[in-house]
């Protein structure tokens, strides 16, 4: 599973560090990036999936693989 | 605002609302469902006029119509015209502004940046120790009691303090800050009059900080607006005042709200007050959807250019109110909106706003509803109201309960 948040849309309400941060990082304006380029780690798939769930920006999603 | 309207009852919610009726007041959410069906632009000519959005959706895209929609007024009851003089003569003394949360685009984001630091996850987490302090010291003072009020001698005693902890300002004047934000958001919002005279005083207050740590800088936020730089140039007095303005009167009625209201729920709510209790692991999501279902908040915008939405249209000077308690009771975002579900999955509410004006708070504020609620649940045992009736609720932009009488047995 591989993971991306749009830094167009994030506005650094940081749920997803708050629920994740093994999946993701934010910076001192509260921005986040996916940690490990989006692979989320086996075993963290709920994890990834709750902060995408709770993002109130739409700004975190799963990247489709080919 | 001695006009009829004001004081008459509603009796079509749609084109005639009243966001300060006292029913409406105390539950508002069968007012936002019936709209969200029959009118989801509802209309009022009282306080001076306004559009309300109930919809999800349509608050999403509202947030994001910017600078149509701008940030100029987030209270939307206007000053009487003789009233508008004084803020004119206020605004050439002080400048009238209070950026980032009433600027729009390019200025904003310089200002939003400003302040952001202050509540990075990184530096809210070194406010928890003095937070968890407060919160034990302020359960010392009537825990042997047995009863206390939840919103006046507990949550209205948080907010304050932490935030003049982290602007570096007196937390023994707590008290006044009270009075102050009261004189504006509250008791201010349907008296202009009052909320001038409040706004004066916090200035003032300011100014002299921003006089004294001219001369004496530290390393607390007020030191550090003064040093700081918006597009290569320092900030003037008028600036930082209205900074330091922004960031003491957005934090404290705000999420002593929340604590209360989530207090109160608790209180008549055994079955979720017995959950939490044999579950504290739910706190952060029991947090989220107290912010959800109670949220506080309805922020104010300003229409610059007609603007059609929703099936209305909106002209220039009206103003909007961005209902996101509404928004988040909306059926089609969140299922089972009308429930409170400690353990709820998904949920993207917007009780901090969304877009570009997102609470910068919003780390500070959920840390402080953690905390206290940890701290009380932790040694306050089973609680329950007094007097139901006695629980008092304030209204409008800013919406909590007031008063909150608990009796307890020892945890």
């Amino acid at each position: 599973m591989r993971i991306k948040v749009d830094p167009d849309l994030c506005e650094g309400h940081n749920r997803c560090f708050a629920l994740a941060p093994d999946l993701f990082e934010v910076d001192d304006y509260g921005l986040s990036q996916a940690l490990n380029e989006g692979v989320v780690p086996p075993g963290l798939e709920e994890k990834a999936r709750l902060a995408i769930d709770n993002c109130p920006e739409f700004a975190i999603s799963v990247v489709e693989e080919d | 605002m001695t006009d009829a309207p004001e004081t008459c009852p509603v009796h079509d919610w749609a084109s005639d609302y009243d966001i300060f009726d006292p029913d409406y007041v105390r539950d508002p959410a069968p007012v936002w469902d019936e709209l969200r069906e029959r009118c989801p632009m509802a209309h009022t000519e009282r306080w001076g006029g306004s559009w309300m959005p109930t919809r999800y959706e349509d608050l999403q895209q509202l947030v994001k119509m910017v600078p149509t929609l701008s940030s100029r007024s987030a209270v939307v009851v206007p000053p009487s015209p003789e009233l508008r003089e004084v803020l004119v003569a206020e605004a050439k003394k002080y400048g009238s502004e209070n950026p980032p949360i009433t600027a729009d685009p390019p200025e904003h984001q310089p200002f939003r940046r400003l302040i952001l630091p202050f509540f990075s996850p990184r530096a809210v987490e070194s406010h928890i120790p003095y937070t968890q302090d407060l919160c034990n010291s302020l359960i010392d003072g009537f825990i042997e009691k047995g009863q206390a009020d939840a919103a006046a001698d507990y949550a209205q005693q948080i907010t304050p303090r932490v935030i003049a902890h982290v602007l570096g300002i007196d937390p023994a004047r707590a008290d006044d800050f009270v009075d102050w934000v009261r004189g504006i958001l509250e008791l201010g919002q349907t008296r202009p009059e009052m909320r001038i005279k409040y706004r004066g005083i916090i200035r003032d207050f300011f100014q002299e900080m921003v006089t004294e740590r001219r001369k004496n800088p530290g390393d607390d936020a007020i030191s550090t607006l003064i040093e700081a730089e918006v597009e290569g140039e320092k900030l003037d007095d008028y600036k930082v005042v209205g900074v330091c303005f922004l960031l003491l009167v957005a934090g404290i009625d705000t999420t002593w709200s929340s604590i209360s209201a989530s207090l109160l729920h608790f209180a008549t709510h055994p079955e979720d007050q017995a959950r939490l209790r044999a579950e504290p692991e739910l706190l952060q999501p029991a947090v989220e959807e107290m912010l959800r279902f109670y949220s506080p908040v309805t922020m104010g915008r300003k229409v610059m250019e007609p603007v059609e939405f929703g099936g209305v249209e909106m002209k220039p000077g009206d103003k909007v109110l961005l209902n996101f308690p509404g928004a988040n009771r909306d059926p089609a975002a969140f299922e089972k909106p009308d429930e409170v579900q400690l353990d709820r999955k998904r949920n993207r509410h917007m009780a901090f706003g969304l877009g570009i004006h997102r609470c910068a708070g919003s780390n500070l504020a959920r840390m402080e509803m953690q905390v206290a609620l940890r701290t009380w649940f932790e040694r306050i045992g089973p609680f329950e109201l007094t007097d139901p009736d006695a629980v008092t609720w304030a209204g409008g932009q800013v919406r909590g309960p007031r008063t909150v009488p608990v009796r307890f047995s020892a945890a």
